[in-house]
């Protein structure tokens, strides 16, 4: 049986970031005892119709995940490990913010069982942190990262680069003092624009320039080797890690597994007992999710069995993003038989693999090479059939 | 018929430079015959097409019989002869000219003669016309009456003692016009008993009637259900109708010697009606044709390319109903793999070839590619062939070829003193001979040979820039010349684009290649692949750039929930690749070639 890995989403956060186009939403006041019994509700609906899996990790996200009462990601958890076969060190990351409030509840998260903390610092500097809209200062970030040091056994942090105006110097240093930090793992994004946030509107109107082409790529190179100094390797990406403490749930998607996703808005993909992978998700709006689920036990708006084609599509754009890139076996086995070679363009695997971009490892994996990686976008519609 | 003998027939053209007034005093001159009501009378009536109104240029020679009581007490008919402004034309421009005895040359009195004035005047004085000279716009503060009386003596050797000044836009003095038409022009000659010969002015696509066709008539008549023939085909007909212009148009009985006027009779086409022809009587034909008489052959030809692929076959429609109404335009389909499916094109000149794009694009909403226009070049193989050569993609390989040879025109320029040097540098910067240089006051004229290769690359726009627009500029074919000419290929990531290529004399093919070359390296977007883009003639790269690769294009966040977006997004670039043309590894999109060619126009 597949196993699974498990995806909780919380929708609200105290303010919505510029930058930032999740399906998050800010309440004056959140029902919190409503939104716990239909996230359980709809896990419990989940959960009958998979029946006992392996559950590999669980991952609470958002939204703002450390606004939730400790008690409801008690109470989730406690569900969870009844109704599937737990791994006996199951993951359970919670991603919270670095401000003060909620660094106060930290304790209470790690009593209720969350093993794995990723805070949402994004910058040690204050102008940048005022940029991005954040409601913490660069003190807070490293206070809150101490805090959590002390209280998880694992610990990602996240830092957003390639500002406006950032200069290559300043960032070495400032992601140097990240790494001096000691987490064992850190996600680095750099800064996109996503249609229909504030960013969106401020960026068409010329209010500010992204380092973009040569500069973002010398950006991205520089950050490689500033994380190889701390011995963290990008496994994906924009994800480093120590070997070992890579994100496991987040390795379920990029290794195109099975996910279950609860609460609004959530993705999930199943494989049925037929082999058939059902790809789903769920009402984006908070209140109208929670009232479906009160209704029909869930609130899933669409769910279609993915084609062949689909399948092996989603598996390469996915896995092309790890260094370990894929195992052609693995991707025909999860995308229903489809063979490797009908599922890309051979002509231009060739090309790419001349080109430097793609690698046939000796354990007979297709990879992309850091160079790849970097065009990756530019090379999936290449490359794909 | 006309009551009217033919000494009381005066038919005339106007000769003007564009913007001189000649549409606005053709205007007055049918205002003041009464030949339209006020409520009838619009803007230059003449000008019926949309396009000509807009762009004040005539594309139709057209004709209106104005009714005129002179001072001598006797009613005339004078004939206005509208006749095409623009060199493109001067074929049928000189057709309309010989369709009359005398002309008016309109004169700007503060702008003073310009280059197209002066060749339509020598046509003018080749069909042997009587001119009176008129000087328009002399109530502007700027206008200079005695200058350019003294110019139109000077430049053109024609007595300006009795110009006529008037104002057309007010009126003032047009009716001293009228009276110059009667006093000054002379009448028509021929003989209504001898077998009929009438000349082929012009013809349009009626969709009611069929097609028109606009006549002179030199001798003999012609009626309603007369067999005619046309002498340069054997062609014939039966006419359906005669008539005149009013500008309306006017059923009659029949037509006399120095009449003009129109007949239809069931021709399908205009194609299958040749200007400069001679119609002639079936049963009772003329021994002789009417001089002048040659077939209009394009001599700028360049593909036209719909934009959407989808609009071939609208595409292909449309040019059908085009050549309906313009013979001198020609077309036949053509592959480019860079352009896909279009047509291969052929113009009597630039002025020509952005008419039909114009109106393709106005009348037909296709939006088209056209790719640069070449000149017809002559080949002469080395099996001692000759073939013509419209398209460079066409050119043999070099060594069957013995030699090349390009057409030559003979350009006058009239430009400021000021702006002369430059003028003089460009023109041999395009491998110009000067052929005469002369003053008139201020005003330099620059008569040169130039290759046409050599005009219809930018010559325009550049001519435009180094005078601010002053020098004018007219040009009539001179004949052909052997010349070192070589083509040049542009390749994209070593494969040649067909739609580029173009050919050049030896010593500018560097220049412009790189010119492309660096056009191209600004269009194409980055790849995954570094791209070169070349020019070269035969296997020798004469210049290159390189379009480097993309530096970085990644999604920084893709989790579990971004999966279907960006599955969906993978699957939308796929279908865009659908508008991209495969060069090796590399894709690009059409819209790359088309600014590129846009760019050049």
């Amino acid at each position: 049986m597949e196993p699974l890995a498990l995806y909780i989403h919380w929708p609200f956060c105290a303010a919505k970031c510029p930058y930032c186009d999740f399906n998050s939403h800010v309440r004056e006041r959140v029902d919190q005892a409503r939104f716990r019994a239909a996230l359980r509700r709809e896990l419990a609906f989940e959960a009958a119709r998979t029946g006992r899996r392996p559950l590999l990790s669980l991952f609470f996200g958002g939204g703002t995940p450390s606004l939730m009462e400790p008690e409801t990601a008690a109470a989730l958890i406690e569900d969870a490990r009844a109704a599937f076969d737990a791994a006996p060190d199951l993951e359970i990351t919670l991603e919270a913010n670095p401000t003060s409030v909620e660094t106060g509840r930290l304790a209470a998260f790690r009593e209720a069982g969350v093993n794995r903390l990723s805070l949402g610092v994004q910058s040690l500097e204050e102008e940048a942190l005022r940029f991005l809209g954040r409601r913490h200062d660069a003190a807070q970030a490293v206070a809150a990262l101490e805090a959590a040091r002390a209280l998880f056994p694992r610990l990602s942090f996240d830092l957003i680069y390639a500002r406006p105006g950032q200069t290559e110097a300043s960032w070495r240093a400032e992601l140097r003092r990240a790494l001096a930090l000691a987490a064992d793992h850190l996600s680095l994004y750099q800064l996109t624009i996503e249609p229909g946030t504030r960013f969106a509107t401020l960026h068409a109107r010329g209010e500010f320039a992204l380092p973009e082409g040569e500069e973002a790529a010398r950006l991205y190179r520089a950050t490689e080797e500033e994380a190889a100094r701390f011995g963290l390797r990008p496994y994906e990406v924009s994800n480093y890690a120590k070997p070992g403490a890579e994100s496991r749930h987040n390795l379920q998607y990029w290794r195109y597994g099975d996910y279950l996703g609860i609460g609004p808005g959530a993705h999930q993909r199943l494989t049925r007992e037929d082999g058939a992978l059902l790809a789903a998700h769920r009402h984006r709006a908070p209140e109208e999710w929670a009232a479906r689920v009160a209704r029909d036990g869930h609130a899933i708006v669409e769910e279609t069995p993915l084609a062949p084609t689909e399948r092996a599509r989603e598996a390469l754009l996915m896995g092309l993003r790890l260094a370990e890139g894929v195992d052609p076996a693995r991707i025909e086995a999860r995308s229903g038989g489809l063979p490797f070679v009908a599922a890309v363009d051979t002509a231009m695997l060739a090309a790419l693999i001349e080109e430097g971009y793609l690698a046939w490892t000796a354990a007979g994996r297709l990879v992309a090479t850091p160079e790849g990686r970097l065009r990756l976008d530019a090379l999936l519609p290449a490359l794909l059939r | 018929m006309t009551d009217i003998p033919p000494a009381r027939i005066r038919n005339f053209a106007i000769i003007a430079h564009i913007d001189h007034g000649k549409s606005t005093l053709a205007d007055r001159l049918i205002q003041l015959t009464g030949a339209l009501s006020e409520r009838e009378m619009k803007e230059q009536v003449l000008d019926s097409m949309e396009l000509e109104r807009e762009r004040g240029i005539t594309i139709k020679a057209q004709t209106v019989r104005l009714r005129y009581r002179a001072k001598d007490g006797q009613e005339y008919v004078l004939n206005l002869m509208d006749t095409p402004g623009h060199v493109d034309f001067a074929y049928e421009v000189s057709r309309s000219l010989a369709a009359c005895e005398g002309s008016l040359l309109v004169v700007d009195a503060s702008q003073g003669v310009e280059a197209q004035t002066l060749a339509n005047v020598y046509h003018a004085i080749e069909a042997g016309h009587e001119i009176v000279p008129v000087l328009n716009k002399i109530d502007l503060p700027a206008a200079e009456p005695e200058r350019v009386k003294q110019q139109i003596e000077e430049v053109i050797g024609l007595d300006a003692s009795e110009a006529i000044p008037i104002s057309a836009k007010t009126g003032l003095n047009v009716e001293a016009v009228l009276e110059a038409i009667v006093t000054r022009l002379p009448p028509p000659r021929g003989d209504a008993e001898a077998p009929t010969k009438a000349l082929l002015v012009d013809s349009w696509y009626d969709p009611y009637l069929g097609v028109v066709v606009l006549v002179r008539v030199k001798d003999g008549r012609l009626r309603k259900g007369q067999r005619i023939r046309m002498m340069s085909t054997g062609a014939v007909h039966t006419v359906e109708q005669v008539g005149v212009f009013t500008p309306k148009m006017v059923a009659v009985e029949e037509l006399g010697p120095g009449e003009i006027g129109y007949l239809t009779a069931a021709i399908k086409t205009v194609a299958d009606t040749k200007v400069g022809d001679t119609i002639t009587d079936d049963r009772n034909p003329a021994a002789e044709p009417l001089p002048g008489f040659k077939p209009s052959v394009p001599v700028v030809w360049c593909g036209l390319y719909p934009v959407d692929a989808d609009d071939f076959e609208k595409l292909r429609d449309s040019l059908a109903k085009l050549r309906l109404n313009d013979a001198a335009f020609h077309y036949e389909p053509e592959t480019s793999a860079a352009l896909g499916l279009g047509f291969r094109c052929g113009f009597l000149g630039l002025l020509h070839l952005e008419i039909v794009q114009e109106r393709l694009a106005r009348e037909f909403g296709l939006e088209l590619i056209a790719t640069a226009p070449s000149v017809v070049y002559r080949l002469r193989w080395t099996d001692g062939r000759v073939t013509e050569l419209h398209n460079p993609a066409d050119m043999p390989d070099p060594t069957r070829i013995a030699a090349i040879e390009e057409p030559w025109i003979k350009a006058t320029i009239l430009v400021p003193d000021d702006y002369l040097g430059a003028v003089l540098t460009l023109c041999n910067e395009r491998r110009g001979q000067q052929v005469e240089l002369t003053y008139v006051g201020s005003r330099a004229m620059a008569v040169y040979r130039l290759p046409l290769n050599e005009v219809v690359f930018d010559f325009y726009d550049r001519l435009k820039s180094v005078s601010r627009g002053y020098a004018s500029f007219d040009y009539v074919m001179d004949g052909y010349a052997e010349s070192d000419l070589v083509k040049v290929t542009i390749l994209v990531n070593g494969e040649p684009v067909d739609a580029l290529s173009f050919m050049a004399h030896r010593s500018a093919a560097e220049r412009r290649g790189r010119a492309i070359c660096e056009k191209l390296k600004d269009l194409i977007p980055r790849q995954l692949f570094k791209i070169p883009i070349q020019a070269a003639i035969g296997g020798r790269i004469i210049a290159r750039e390189t379009i480097p690769a993309l530096a970085k294009d990644v999604t920084a966040k893709c989790y579990g929930g971004d999966i279907t977006r960006k599955r969906k997004l993978l699957e939308k670039q796929k279908e865009g690749k659908k508008r991209m043309r495969q060069f090796g590894k590399v894709e690009i999109p059409q819209s790359a070639f088309i600014a590129a060619l846009k760019m050049d126009a």
